[in-house]
Parts: C-alpha cells; sequence; structure tokens
C-alpha cells in the first residue's frame, strides 16, 4: 500500500516510536507529584516543551500541549476572541482556512477572498483588519488543500499597523518549512509531522491577549505525557532533515504537477505552481466522481485524500476548492512524506491515467 | 432562446455531464439553464465554463432551487 495523505497524518516517526516505547516505561508517574518517579516525568515534560519552544524560537512558558490540532485551533479562535472582547468580536480570517477555526469563528468569522492560485488577497486583509470590532485576524501558514503558502509576513505588517493580534495555523508548516514572525497565537498538530496523534501545540505570545475557556484557566489540555515526549522527538529528529526533504520532495510534487497534467485529459492541477509546500498536490479531473476515484486508487494500493464533495460527510464540496473556483468534483490531494520514494510516485503516475480513463468510460463521459 | 435541464437531485458530477452534453447541441448564443440542487454544481458549472472557454451567464432561484445558466460561445 502507498500511501499519500502525509497532510491528514504522516506515517509515526521511527525517532517517535522510541522515545514513545521509552517514556511508556520512564514518564508514567504524575509529573506534578515529590517523589522520584514523578520527577522523571516531570524532567521528561520539561525536556520536551524545551525541545519544541527552541525549535519554534519561543520560550518555553509560551508554549502549551493540547490534546491535538483541532483542540488547539479551537483554542486559539476562542481564547483569542474571549481575550479581545473589549475590542470587539469579529474574527478575520482567510476563506481557505481549516474547518476546525471556521467552526470556532461561527458566526463572528469575517471571510476574506483567495485568487485561482488560493493565495490571500492582501489588499482585501488590510482593508478587513482595519474594520470595526475585529477582535482577532486568522490565516493558516499554507493550504492544507492545496498547499498554497500565504504571505503570513505580510499579513502580519497589516495586522501590526491595524492593532489586531494574528493567529497563524501552522499545521502544514511546522517541520516542513520555517514559518514567518509577527504573530501572537500558532498552532500545529504532531501527527502532520510524524509525530502520535492526540497531541497539538498552542503558542501564546508573552504579552497576546487570550482567555482559557477552562476554570483556573487552564491552558495544557494534554495529559499523555509520552507522547507528548514523543511528539517534541519527531519534530526534533523532522527538523533536523527539513531542507532535505523539502530538496527531495519538492521534485517529486513538481514531476506530478507536470505529468498529470500531460497524461490524464481535462484535468485541473490547482494552487501555487511554486510558493507552495513542497510534499503536496492537488488536481481534479472533469467529469469524475471523486468517491469513485478514491475507491479506485484505494484498489490500485494508493491512499489518497479528496475534496470533492462526495468524499465528505456533509456532501458539500471543499470551500477551498470553492473560494479558489477551481472545479470540486474528481478531486485528488497527494501529500508526500518520508518513506515515500520516486517509485512509488512513479507507480502512481504510470496508473492513474489509466484510472480516470476507465471511470470515464464507465460514465460515459469520454470525448465531451 | 433558453433550453432547460432538469439536473435536481443529481449528484456532481452529473449535473456538469448533463450541461456537457446538452451544450454541443444548441445553436451558438444559446443560452441552457441547469437546475440542479447539488451544492457543488454553484462552483462546478462556472468552473466548467472557465475551462471549456463558455460563458456562464449567472445563477437564479427556480421554483426555490438553484439554476445556472449557460450561454454557448462556440
Amino acid at each position: 500500500m502507498t500511501y499519500f495523505d502525509a497532510a491528514a497524518a504522516a506515517p509515526l516517526h521511527p525517532v517517535a516510536r522510541q522515545a514513545l516505547l521509552a517514556a511508556l516505561d520512564d514518564g508514567w508517574a504524575d509529573s506534578g507529584k515529590l517523589y522520584s518517579q514523578a520527577r522523571r516525568a516531570r524532567q521528561l515534560l520539561d525536556a520536551a516543551r524545551a525541545t519544541t519552544a527552541e525549535i519554534l524560537r519561543v520560550r518555553p512558558d509560551e508554549l502549551t500541549f493540547t490534546s491535538g490540532g483541532t483542540e488547539a485551533a479551537h483554542s486559539a479562535v476562542l481564547g483569542g476572541l474571549a481575550g479581545r472582547r473589549r475590542a470587539g468580536e469579529r474574527l478575520v480570517h482567510s476563506a481557505i482556512e481549516h474547518s476546525a477555526v471556521l467552526y470556532a469563528a461561527s458566526d463572528a468569522g469575517v471571510p476574506v477572498a483567495v485568487d485561482r492560485l488560493g493565495r490571500l488577497d492582501l489588499d482585501a486583509w488590510r482593508e478587513a483588519v482595519k474594520g470595526p470590532g475585529v477582535a482577532l485576524a486568522a490565516l493558516i501558514s499554507a493550504s492544507h488543500e492545496v498547499g498554497t503558502v500565504q504571505p503570513v509576513a505580510e499579513a502580519a505588517e497589516a495586522c501590526a499597523a491595524a492593532g489586531v493580534p494574528l493567529y497563524v495555523d501552522a499545521a502544514q508548516s511546522v517541520g516542513r518549512i520555517p514559518v514567518p514572525d509577527g504573530w501572537s497565537l500558532l498552532t500545529a498538530s504532531a501527527r502532520k509531522w510524524g509525530g502520535p496523534a492526540g497531541v497539538g501545540l498552542l503558542v501564546i505570545r508573552k504579552g497576546a491577549r487570550w482567555r482559557s475557556r477552562y476554570p483556573d484557566g487552564e491552558r495544557e489540555t494534554c495529559r499523555d505525557l509520552p507522547a507528548m515526549v514523543a511528539a517534541a522527538a519527531a519534530l526534533r529528529a523532522v527538523t533536523a532533515e527539513q531542507a532535505a526533504e523539502a530538496a527531495r520532495l519538492a521534485p517529486l510534487v513538481d514531476k506530478i504537477r507536470r505529468v498529470v497534467a500531460a497524461t490524464v485529459p481535462d484535468v485541473e492541477v490547482v494552487g501555487d505552481p511554486d510558493d507552495r509546500l513542497p510534499h503536496l498536490v492537488t488536481f481534479s479531473c472533469l467529469y469524475v466522481d471523486g468517491e469513485a476515484l478514491l475507491h479506485a486508487l484505494d484498489r490500485r494500493g494508493f491512499a489518497v485524500s479528496s475534496g470533492s464533495s462526495c468524499t465528505s460527510s456533509t456532501l458539500r464540496p471543499s470551500h477551498v476548492l470553492e473560494a479558489m473556483g477551481v472545479l470540486s468534483h474528481g478531486n485528488v490531494r497527494v501529500s508526500l512524506h518520508r518513506e515515500t520514494t520516486e517509485a512509488d510516485v512513479d507507480r502512481f503516475l504510470s496508473e492513474l491515467p489509466g484510472v480516470v480513463a476507465d471511470l470515464r468510460a464507465e460514465a460515459g463521459v469520454v470525448g465531451l | 432562446m433558453r433550453e432547460t435541464l432538469d439536473c435536481l437531485g443529481q449528484r456532481c458530477p452529473l449535473p456538469v455531464i448533463a450541461l456537457a452534453r446538452r451544450l454541443p447541441d444548441v445553436p451558438v448564443g444559446v443560452v441552457v439553464r441547469v437546475l440542479a440542487d447539488d451544492p457543488a454544481a454553484a462552483n462546478d458549472i462556472p468552473a466548467w465554463c472557465r475551462m471549456r472557454g463558455q460563458e456562464y451567464v449567472g445563477t437564479v432561484t427556480v421554483d426555490g432551487a438553484p439554476a445556472y445558466d449557460v450561454r454557448r460561445t462556440h
């Protein structure tokens, strides 16, 4: 089976597995107690926090572990809005944020458009953050669906000029590409970089306005110490490999973009061709049912994701593809990881044209 | 002149396929109205027009359901 859905969850990094097993033996005690087993757990937790904070270039006391990326995003939005209630209630956000951010924003959201490549409209963003009653702005660092890197530095300047704090959802960037500074809140998700599921990061910069939704101002909601230790170990490992992995995977994504466009008729390869994540590529095949395409690829041994409506529980197409105005049916997202080989990519590229042609023949849409 | 395609109850990509089948049969300049309540149609019919160089005229509501007007330009 060839796994091409690292943007949802990367396979567990071998360093994370080692760290997890060691911490299960060594870090099971309640780290708040006053005996030697507890002190050992505390040491592991402190080291995990220090490692992660150093990689993110923040202070250890600015970093908290949450029980996952979704919870981190909810906490950033809800806590960021609550902390700035006196300034207003609105959340300015790009139209292509992760659904976790949009759900948390609820009625407070003021969406800002993106262009056909999925890149934020900076002029519209500058106007929106200057608007009345804006408590917080949210921008995804790079699109989880199409890979387009967002102009975080410019967006942060606009926010600073307007006196509005910026929250950056860096789930697809941490461990892959550098994230610019200038934000007040940042979140990430360990399973996107090869850490275990159930660990997220929430960074609250010193002086940022943020209010906990929990009693006693609780921030740190992750209680799984071995998983936190494993997440930090994986982050350290992938950060060391980051530049080399980006240099290895980006040409494979280039190859997919080029070969799919050349060998599959009526296909739209979407997202920015240059300013993009190194590991993720998305395309849509005209007249093809996305669910049928995923199943057909699964039968050939490929695990991919899709933004097509028939593959979502809500039967709505991806809001990201909608915001870009690109074809949403027959959509496939391929996301690579450290175990992906060029041979995996070549096998996919050799089988995809036939899979799409068969589905079109079955549907009677050849030549339309 | 206008033709109507009833794709109510059909899931994407079926409304787009129905449009692609019908449009070559109408004279250049004629509008085909696609009745489609699948939420993806609102995105994919304009996207198809862009890919095929046909004119997307706009959306209207017909008897409470969304409809999409497309003019054959070539």
